[in-house]
């Protein structure tokens, strides 16, 4: 029977499939973080059980640590505690931990495939929503809960039941300026935040398989903010050649092995989806968020959309967004005026993120009155910048580069946005005070960010360009 | 796990569409390592001023409205993974929430916790906030057995889905984890193929 590419990878990890009962499905790969582990090793002690394999959990601290001087003890009294606590736990269980100070250390979902962890045909979860970004290398990923943390833990499976699928196809080519992050804020503005709840998505069409694997990452990494589960690429030349000689992926014989089976992970031709949905690149310009939530997005050169053209339900809380941005009916956001501009997150922190950043910015100089902060994703891309000499451009442009970690994305360290101040942001999330309390979040790509940042206003990049 | 079988309650209404987990928790809280405490800062930003003073028209702070059922608008929790949103809900006292959609993810953390997340239709939803707009102690009954939830003042009343396994694991007090190890061998034997 003709199967889609998520079937075919469920079903190879089906450990026990019953009527009136979810599946228990098999889980490779389980990542760990400081935040949402700790009640889950609690749940273990209590219940009196080991990691069953703690061989396959890797851990790493991303999530309030802070991005400078990270050798120092951490100041941040709760933060301290919860990243030691995570070196306790990981010593104690036998796990794997690439805390700060350790060459590999960086966000969960950044070193996961720059380690060679994440491979095509696995399953893979994490207790982070973002967990979806793996499945750019053809791998069944998603976020769980602190309860499912522990029985991941305890039994190395899940209880879950097999999702609906989805297939979103972006064909032709992408216009100038247009990147990874334009296509997924503007199929995200164009279903809804809502529009692939129940969903496990893949995504396919010419304009996908252009993409390079880094950018494939940033697609898959807001799935969760359609409300899909998980979105995954099948794997292609792009993938192999990307994994290839990594830290931890397969070697010699063990690689041929490997790369025969991941060349059969497709969607096979007639196989069914629950749902089609098609874009056409062409259509896709430089996206920017006007709202309070990613589906309020719209091409940088449109206007926000009229309250009174929402659906009538919905005026009230579309109208709460716009007056917590500060933001009109029918106004253009271009020339609108920003404070800060943040370029990292595990959505756009990585290598090919900051190399187009510093080649647009270099010979610019950042605004007056515009902090600008890059956030690397992990150690290992804060040292390849170094070494391309990025942290000279950066420094000369006025940007800061920082130390890896999830940052501004969500504040919970000492990056935040002050109340009321305009942030043009690379990351996955606008909702209101994510960024800080009051803090108002506009997304967008690196390149859009990058933009904000010389002219100190809202701008389209496209015109920057067409001058060089 | 906290058991749940049926509930008589009074209702809190936040009728507000795409409350996202950050809403419901923001990420500055989530620092503790156990499960409980993280009631108080349920809301917390719509709940309080910068100066932690109560706002007085955010309906939690309002003792007109009280009650073990949170109704909210569509698309309730959606955003991050975390389990900290379904645990401060429960913490502030609530057993259930109402909403016409649910994300997945906060859906399932909900279930694993015991806090039950009851989808009604778009309707019905508008029903329970005209009847709580009525009458702010409007009761509403909540049936897992029989998978309802009726307006006790108006008789109106929703039968609700719900994964018969998870209604079994609600109405028995007992968790995937204790499901799952009574299958160790099972998945031994399959990680040996």
């Amino acid at each position: 029977m003709s199967k889609t590419l998520v079937e075919k990878i469920w079903d190879a990890h089906v450990v026990k499939s019953e009527e009136g009962f979810p599946d228990i499905l098999y889980i490779d790969t389980h990542l760990i973080h400081e935040v949402t582990s700790p009640q889950a090793f609690d749940g273990l002690r209590k219940r009196g059980l080991p990691v069953f394999r703690p061989q396959q959990t890797v851990a790493t601290a991303d999530h309030n640590v802070p991005t400078l001087n990270q050798l120092l003890p951490i100041k941040e009294e709760l933060s301290r505690y919860q990243v030691d606590m995570l070196t306790k736990n990981c010593a104690e269980f036998g796990i794997e931990l690439y805390g700060l100070g350790h060459p590999f250390q960086g966000i969960v979902h950044v070193i996961g495939p720059e380690l060679g962890i994440t491979l095509p045909g696995k399953t893979m979860v994490c207790g982070d929503s973002h967990t979806s970004t793996h499945g750019a290398l053809g791998a069944i990923a998603f976020g769980i809960g602190t309860s499912q943390v522990e029985q991941v833990f305890a039994t190395q499976c899940l209880l879950q039941s097999k999702p609906k699928t989805m297939k979103i196809e972006v064909n032709g080519a992408l216009g100038q300026g247009v990147g990874a992050k334009d296509i997924i804020l503007y199929i995200i503005a164009q279903i809804s935040a809502a529009g692939g709840t129940g969903y496990f998505v893949e995504f396919a069409g010419s304009a996908i398989r252009s993409l390079s694997m880094e950018a494939r990452m940033t697609v898959c990494n807001m799935s969760i903010e359609m409300g899909a589960r998980g979105g995954l690429i099948a794997p292609d030349q792009t993938t192999f050649e990307y994994i290839k000689g990594r830290q931890f992926a397969p070697k010699g014989e063990e690689w041929d092995q490997a790369l025969a089976y991941w060349k059969t992970l497709y969607s096979d031709e007639d196989a069914k989806f629950d749902s089609v949905l098609t874009f056409d690149a062409a259509d896709i310009a430089p996206m920017i968020t006007y709202g309070t939530n990613p589906g309020m997005g719209i091409g940088i050169a449109d206007k926000v959309p009229a309250t009174l053209a929402q659906p009538t339900t919905e005026q009230v809380s579309y109208k709460k967004a716009l007056d917590y941005m500060g933001f009109n009916d029918d106004e253009s956001l271009l020339g609108k005026p920003v404070d800060y501009v943040f370029i990292g997150s595990c959505t756009n922190s990585r290598i090919e993120d900051l190399r187009a950043v510093a080649d647009f910015v270099k010979g610019k100089q950042k605004a007056t009155g515009v902090e600008v902060w890059i956030v690397p994703g992990s150690k290992q891309v804060e040292a390849q910048a170094k070494a391309e000499g990025l942290d000279k451009v950066f420094e000369a442009s006025g940007f800061q580069l920082r130390e890896p970690g999830c940052s501004a994305c969500l504040g919970m360290n000492e990056d935040k946005i002050p109340a009321g101040k305009y942030c043009v942001s690379t990351s996955n999330r606008n909702f209101e005070g994510r960024q800080g309390p009051n803090a108002r979040t506009m997304l967008a790509s690196p390149l859009t960010a990058a933009a904000a940042a010389v002219t100190g206003r809202i701008t389209d990049v496209r015109e920057l360009l067409e001058k060089v | 796990m906290r058991k749940f079988t049926k509930l008589t309650s009074a209702v809190v209404p936040l009728n507000i569409e795409n409350i996202d987990t950050d809403q419901i928790i923001p990420a500055r809280f989530l620092k503790a390592t156990t499960r409980e405490g993280f009631g108080e800062n349920l809301f917390r930003d719509w709940r309080y001023n910068g100066d932690n003073t109560p706002k007085q028209e955010f309906v939690l702070n309002n003792p007109t409205y009280s009650g073990k059922v949170l109704v909210a608008g569509k698309n309730f929790g959606c955003g991050s993974s975390r389990e900290h949103a379904a645990w401060a809900i429960q913490d502030a006292g609530f057993d259930v929430v109402i909403s016409s959609f649910f994300a997945d993810i906060f859906k399932g953390n909900a279930l694993n916790n015991g806090l039950l997340p009851i989808q009604v239709s778009d309707e019905f939803l508008a029903q329970i906030f005209k009847a709580v707009e009525a009458n702010a102690n409007s009761p509403l009954e909540v049936d897992l057995e029989n998978q309802t939830v009726t307006i006790v003042e108006t008789g109106k009343q929703e039968a609700f889905e719900i994964n018969p396994y998870k209604k079994s694991c609600l109405i028995n007090g007992y968790d995937d984890i204790d499901f799952i190890l009574a299958q160790t061998k099972l998945i031994e034997e399959f990680e040996k193929n």
